[in-house]
Formats: C-alpha cells, sequence, structure tokens
C-alpha cells in the first residue's frame, strides 16, 4: 500500500487504470448522514441565519476578495466571483496537481495557490483561515452531485485509499470499512454509525463547537480505533478522501455541513 | 489461522505463545476446540470488578457494542448480541476465547481481540505492546458474565 502511495504522490512508474474500485455501497443506496440526523439539527443546517458554518463562510468570502499584499492578487482577481469560478470545484477534489505530479485537495491547493501565486505563507492546517476560504470555495459546490474525475493519474490514490479504508488498524483491529461498509445504521454507543460520506466538509459539528476538515474527522475516528492519526496534510489523507469522494459519489455537496 | 504470527498448530491445539518480552509479555494461551478451558491467572476472577469493566466504556469497551442487564446504563450499542443470558449460552471456556481473541473463531469479526498483541498497523503510542485488557481483567469480565442467566441458575452464583 505504501509504495503504491508513494509510487502515486512521485507521479512515477506505471499509470494504473482509472477504474473506480468497488464500493460495497451502491450508488442507489448511498446515503448522506444528514438523513439519519434529528430534525433540529436538520433544521440547523439548512437554515442560513441558524448555520454556525456561515460565520466561517464569511471569513472565506473575505479572504477571497482580499489581496494578500499590495502586489499580489487576491483570489478574486485571477478567479472572479467565487460563484461561478468556484461552482463545481469542490464535488470533483481530490484532483492531480500537475506541478508536483501529486494528487492534492483541496485546502491543499489553496495552500499552494498562495504559495505560487500570492507570495504568502500556507495556512496552517484548522486555522480559521484555511477553514473558512475552503468552506467558501466548497460550499460554491452545495447542492451539485459529487463526481468522479476519470483521470487516470489518480488511480494510485484510489487505490490507496480503498486499501487505508479496508485495512485493520489500531490496538482494536478495526479499520473503516468494519463500520462504515458493514455496519452503518447499527448503533456505536449512542452514536448511530454513518455510512460515512464526506459530503458536507468543512463542517461544523456541536461536538467540536466549530467548524472541522475532513482530515480532523479522519484522526478522531483513528484515535478511537487506538490507532496513530495521520499528520495533517498526509499524503494518505489526500488518498483516503479521494477515495471516499468516489464511494459518495453522486451524493450531494452540503458544505457547510452541521452535524451532531 | 495458520501462519498468523505467535500461534502455532501443535496435535490439534492452537497454541499461543507470548513471543514479545518485557511488561507485554503475554500469558500463554491454549485453545481447546472453541473454548480457551484454563484461566489466563491463577487469582479466581472477581465478578464485582469484571461488571465495573463491562461497564466502563473507556476500559472494557463492551457497551459500545452491546446491550445487556445494565439498567443504569443508557444507549448501549448493538454492533454484537445482547449480553443478556450470554451465561446460559457460553461456557467459561468459550467466553475467555472470544474475549481473548474471538478471530480465532471468526476472522471478519468486527469484536477486537482483547488479549494478543495485534499485528495490525499503526497502533497508537498510547496503546503499543500492550493487550487491550490484562490477564486479571479478562478473568474478572469471565467470572461476571457466567452469572448472567436467563434461567434458574443450575450452580451457584459467585
Amino acid at each position: 500500500m505504501l509504495a503504491a502511495l508513494a509510487t502515486g504522490s512521485a507521479g512515477a512508474g506505471e499509470i494504473p487504470p482509472a477504474e473506480i474500485p468497488p464500493s460495497e455501497i451502491p450508488p442507489a443506496e448511498r446515503r448522506s448522514s444528514f438523513d439519519g440526523m434529528s430534525p433540529d439539527i436538520q433544521a440547523m443546517q439548512r437554515d442560513a441565519d441558524a448555520n454556525p458554518g456561515l460565520l466561517w463562510l464569511q471569513d472565506g468570502a473575505d479572504l477571497w476578495s482580499t489581496a494578500p499584499a499590495p502586489d499580489r492578487p487576491a483570489c478574486a482577481g485571477c478567479h472572479g466571483e467565487a460563484a461561478t469560478a468556484m461552482r463545481g470545484v469542490a464535488a470533483r477534489y481530490p484532483t492531480w496537481d500537475e506541478a508536483t505530479a501529486a494528487p492534492i485537495d483541496l485546502q491543499g491547493r489553496i495552500n499552494a495557490c498562495r504559495r505560487r501565486h500570492q507570495g504568502a505563507e500556507p495556512y496552517a492546517y484548522e486555522s480559521r483561515e484555511l477553514l473558512g476560504l475552503t468552506a467558501y470555495v466548497a460550499a460554491q459546490s452545495a447542492g451539485l452531485p459529487i463526481t468522479t474525475p476519470a483521470d487516470a493519474r489518480l488511480g494510485s490514490a484510489r487505490s490507496a485509499g480503498r486499501a487505508l479504508f479496508t485495512r485493520r488498524m489500531g490496538q482494536l483491529g478495526l479499520s473503516c470499512a468494519a463500520c462504515h461498509d458493514g455496519n452503518h445504521g447499527r448503533r456505536l454507543g449512542a452514536a448511530l454509525i454513518p455510512q460515512g460520506h464526506p459530503t458536507g466538509y468543512p463542517l461544523y459539528r456541536l461536538e467540536w463547537q466549530g467548524l472541522g476538515s475532513v482530515q480532523r474527522r479522519l484522526r478522531n475516528c483513528m484515535t478511537g480505533m487506538r490507532a496513530e492519526p495521520f499528520a495533517y496534510g498526509a499524503p494518505e489523507f489526500v488518498a483516503l478522501e479521494r477515495y471516499l469522494m468516489d464511494r459518495a459519489a453522486p451524493l450531494p455537496m452540503e458544505t457547510p455541513a452541521v452535524r451532531p | 489461522m495458520i501462519g498468523r504470527p505467535g500461534w502455532v498448530w501443535i496435535g490439534g491445539l492452537l497454541l499461543a505463545s507470548a513471543a514479545v518480552a518485557g511488561e507485554g509479555a503475554l500469558r500463554p494461551v491454549t485453545i481447546v476446540g472453541r473454548e480457551i478451558p484454563e484461566p489466563l491467572t491463577t487469582a479466581p476472577g472477581d465478578p464485582e470488578r469484571g461488571r465495573t469493566l463491562v461497564v466502563d466504556r473507556t476500559r472494557g469497551l463492551c457497551l459500545l457494542c452491546h446491550a445487556g442487564p445494565f439498567p443504569e446504563e443508557r444507549f448501549p450499542g448493538n454492533l454484537g448480541p445482547d449480553l443478556s443470558g450470554v451465561g446460559d449460552r457460553l461456557s467459561p471456556g468459550a467466553l475467555r476465547l472470544r474475549l481473548v481473541d474471538g478471530r480465532a473463531l471468526n476472522p471478519d469479526t468486527i469484536m477486537p481481540s482483547y488479549y494478543r498483541l495485534q499485528e495490525t498497523v499503526r497502533i497508537g503510542a498510547a496503546w503499543r505492546d500492550r493487550p487491550v485488557l490484562e490477564a486479571q481483567a479478562i478473568e474478572d469480565i469471565v467470572a461476571f458474565l457466567i452469572t448472567l442467566r436467563d434461567t434458574p441458575s443450575e450452580r451457584p452464583v459467585p
């Protein structure tokens, strides 16, 4: 698995076919965990005045239109209106980054843009700035179906992501698939086990009292399995997210989602 | 099962040897048929301590997956069978094997193996080189679970 991931990161070696790895959940049976939430939390997500994620979205909108330095363009300086330029973008991420010849997620793309075009330092993972800008870009895809880009170069990330998803890890020897493929709909303690589709990230989690990325959520799950979480920005997380997005298509994007 | 590190088939018995030295070393465990007939410790299990472990969602973890006759405990999980009456259904040796390493019976079970050093990857730093529960805790839980009877007990409850 690690070898496959290294190959994918380096973009070297043979290019595997762009097949979507088979999922245990057929497309017609894929469900967002929104469906299993209580009506009050569903209402909180739907209602623009009640959704706490909107605070981060406002930050993101400000950052989108603010130049990082007088001689450097704002995001809007190159891309224009986010509502048109960013529509549908998050629904097909992670994608392929030509410059590094590696898969890249939306947060990574935003930070790469800052370095390459804005002469600015990358934002820290889980910072208010990176979450805000990522949520603002992702929210332009809200309601659009998640798509699976037919890019053969993503093949190794897809297979590495699937291998990570199905691999037992941690002291408890669990895997993502053990719960989210095999036992969704059941309860782990009080918690309803969802199918595990990343439809609404970054999302507001009541447990966090804040917005968080899909990587934060995956790290929480790994800690629960008594596994050593991957570091923020690790290629394993990008591979896992690519597989999870393939596995979630064609569910609609929900950013900024609200979850318990 | 064959070929799993640390486990050897000998004359129909599956012998697990504690291959790791030091604090994390596990006591030898002998599986006979579908049971571990011999207790892991010389001190007998304490059912009261066992109950405390079973309902502790950060140590025994049992209620994350199992319901049972624990009226004060709300919101158990339902990934595994209800523990009510499990003492009628399973012998102490069968319970012991399910706790120690249920994957010896069913390699695909979601039930963690509580008393073996996992060959899985990326074990968190705080959890490395030690089993989920120590041998005495396993015996305490076995001693408690055999008291969970739906039918009138044929033997005195400890």
